[in-house]
């Protein structure tokens, strides 16, 4: 009995490599993908060691009214703003806030929407009702005006924004899981393992959604790019990061009052936004395009 | 017909309730309740007596089935700010914000449309890698950002155009445009895939046998077949344009419901808040219900459907 454990482990640890493999190859084929990837991993590494390389306090926030409004320059690559900061350091540190709250407000998402998803594909019946009818109400109100909402009663700080801009990708993933455990339900290796009594939970977690991943992950991806963009949309009305955090929205939003004259300062928060999704939502179509090779155009 | 017409306004009843009760619930938990607002000179006795009077002595629930009694009525309660009912208020601007969604659909099917065409009939070709890069772009550019963009070059700068308000059809042009690149991504992808789905189908073949010319082929056998995604896509857009572009109006100083229900938000006018997000609500239900008739006269299959729908 061990053995046949061991032995069947080890063929599923094999396939799932295989596949992996597969799926990579076929990424690595998509010229915007690789980019793409390679976008994100720049961003992730500025992210995470900028910290090494800028001092926050005197190189990010601190005022330094002497050198405000100035072009860009090589002394100051972006040019500064109006109190004087230096976008460019500005931008690299923005890349935290973008990527975090992007990220943690889309995992908020996958986490609540997969589960309720998963459970209202695989029970059906008045509990599934329950869970599609909560989210067509949810869904019913535009995104961008529901996350306002919840930012307005929550207060708006960083982590407020990460929720309201994952309780808004929630439906989403709820749709998308139920559609796909829907399908995965009634194939016969689940009723294998109901049939060896295993429960309904390890069922659902083990067997149902490791075979949904494909939409899930695509999802994943291109929900990451519309939430960077919710998140800076709601800090340019004011409603995310507080000031004086360089965060690419509320510094877009700063440069509104200096259109004339001082563009760049809008100028480059907005092609840091652009970019960063840009990059997400190419990576999201090669996934698309890898994990399906059908839909490929 | 007319019965899965009343059967879908029905259906949309509990999602108004839900949506209602969702946003209310939630303003509900915002700091600073009316009270404090309206009651800045009041003595503790009047305080007391207002408190009472909306219902904040009680559960959200109580407030939320008095608000409701006023909503069945056609109520939808009173601005705190302006003292003027949110009904007015909404109703002031809701043309700005229709005037807007409509440029901006107008903008993205000029150009969606025959760019998805055309990327679809030359899949492949440098004009279908083009659109394709484009519609990219287009789905990556934050909407205040173009906005801006489009008010530093062509109103700072070549002053062809004002950079904000109302003010007749001028203006009406770069926030169109700023809404209708979003819906212009998204359009063309849809158009392109919608298009290859039908271009392979053997009644092209048939219609090129018997001599269509090229051109009719895709313009009267093709697209008419590709059209039903595309009307999805048109309607869901529109729609979400119904929403208040809360952006762009923002950017562009525009009268409309988005930037209502910004301010008052700033201002935590609760029921103006609630109020407006209902009725985008149910103006967007509404346009949902009103595309899916569409299919009908589009398509005969789905027609017959519902018509049998409807008798059973």
């Amino acid at each position: 009995m061990p053995l046949m454990k061991d032995t069947m482990l080890a063929s599923r640890r094999y396939r799932k490599r295989s596949q992996l493999a597969e799926i990579w190859h076929r990424l690595k084929k998509n010229k915007g993908a690789v980019l793409g990837l390679a976008i994100i991993a720049l961003l992730a590494i500025t992210a995470l060691s900028i910290d090494f390389v800028l001092d926050y306090d005197t190189q990010v926030i601190s005022q330094n009214i002497k050198e405000r409004l100035q072009h860009p320059s090589v002394k100051h690559l972006m040019g500064t703003d109006d109190l004087g900061r230096d976008i460019f350091f500005r931008l690299l540190y923005g890349a935290r806030f973008s990527l975090s709250v992007g990220i943690v407000a889309v995992a908020i998402a996958l986490l609540v929407g997969t589960t309720l998803g998963a459970f209202a594909g695989y029970y059906g019946g008045v509990v599934g009702e329950v869970i599609m009818r909560s989210t067509d109400i949810f869904a019913a109100v535009p995104n961008l005006l529901m996350a306002i909402v919840i930012v307005t009663a929550m207060g708006a700080n960083t982590l407020n924004l990460m929720i309201a801009v994952g309780v808004t990708s929630v439906p989403q993933f709820v749709r998308i899981t139920r559609a796909a455990v829907l399908t995965v339900r009634s194939q016969e290796y689940v009723e294998a393992s109901r049939a060896i009594g295993r429960s309904e939970p390890a069922i659902i977690f083990s067997h149902i959604l490791p075979n949904c991943l494909s939409p899930i992950i695509v999802v994943v991806t291109l929900r990451i790019a519309s939430a960077i963009i919710a998140a800076s949309s709601l800090s340019f009305l004011g409603l995310g990061v507080p000031a004086p955090a360089p965060e690419w929205g509320s510094m877009l939003s700063a440069g509104r009052r200096f259109l004339r004259g001082y563009s760049y300062i809008t100028m480059f928060p907005g092609l840091a936004i652009m970019i960063t999704v840009l990059a997400f939502n190419m990576v999201g179509d090669g996934l698309r395009d890898a994990l399906d090779p059908k839909l490929k155009r | 017909m007319y019965r899965y017409i009343i059967n879908r306004l029905l259906m949309m009843i509990p999602v108004i309730i839900g949506v209602s009760f969702l946003i209310f619930f939630i303003m509900d938990l915002a700091p600073g309740d009316i009270i404090s607002i309206m009651a800045v000179d009041a003595t503790e006795e009047q305080t007391e007596e207002l408190r009472h009077q909306y219902g904040y002595d009680r559960s959200v629930f109580y407030r939320y089935s008095l608000y409701m009694k006023g909503l069945v009525k056609g109520d939808l309660g009173t601005s705190i700010m302006t003292g003027t009912p949110v009904w007015e208020m909404y109703k002031e601007r809701l043309p700005a914000t229709m005037k807007l969604a409509l440029g901006a659909m107008v903008v993205a099917m000029l150009i969606s449309i025959p760019l998805g065409i055309l990327s679809a009939v030359r899949s492949g070709s440098i004009w279908d890698n083009a659109g394709m890069v484009l519609a990219l772009l287009g789905l990556s550019m934050p909407n205040f950002w173009l906005g801006l963009l489009l008010i530093i070059g062509f109103s700072l700068g070549l002053g062809w155009f004002p950079s904000g308000g109302d003010t007749g059809f001028m203006s009406i042009i770069l926030p169109a445009i700023t809404i209708g690149t979003g819906h212009t991504a998204i359009m063309t992808r849809t158009t392109r895939s919608s298009m290859i789905d039908v271009i392979h189908q053997d009644y092209l073949r048939t219609a090129r046998a018997k001599g269509v010319s090229e051109k009719n082929v895709i313009r009267k056998h093709a697209f008419k077949n590709a059209l039903i995604p595309i009307i999805t896509i048109v309607g869901t857009q529109f729609s979400v344009g119904l929403g208040g572009a809360v952006l762009t109006e923002t950017v562009f100083a525009w009268p409309g419901v988005g930037r209502l229900i910004i301010d008052s938000v700033n201002q935590r006018d609760v029921p103006t808040v609630t109020g407006s997000i209902i009725m985008t609500t149910m103006l967007i239900s509404v346009v949902l219900l009103l595309i899916d008739l569409m299919y009908a006269y589009v398509d005969p299959r789905i027609k017959a459907q519902y018509l049998r729908k409807g008798k059973g």
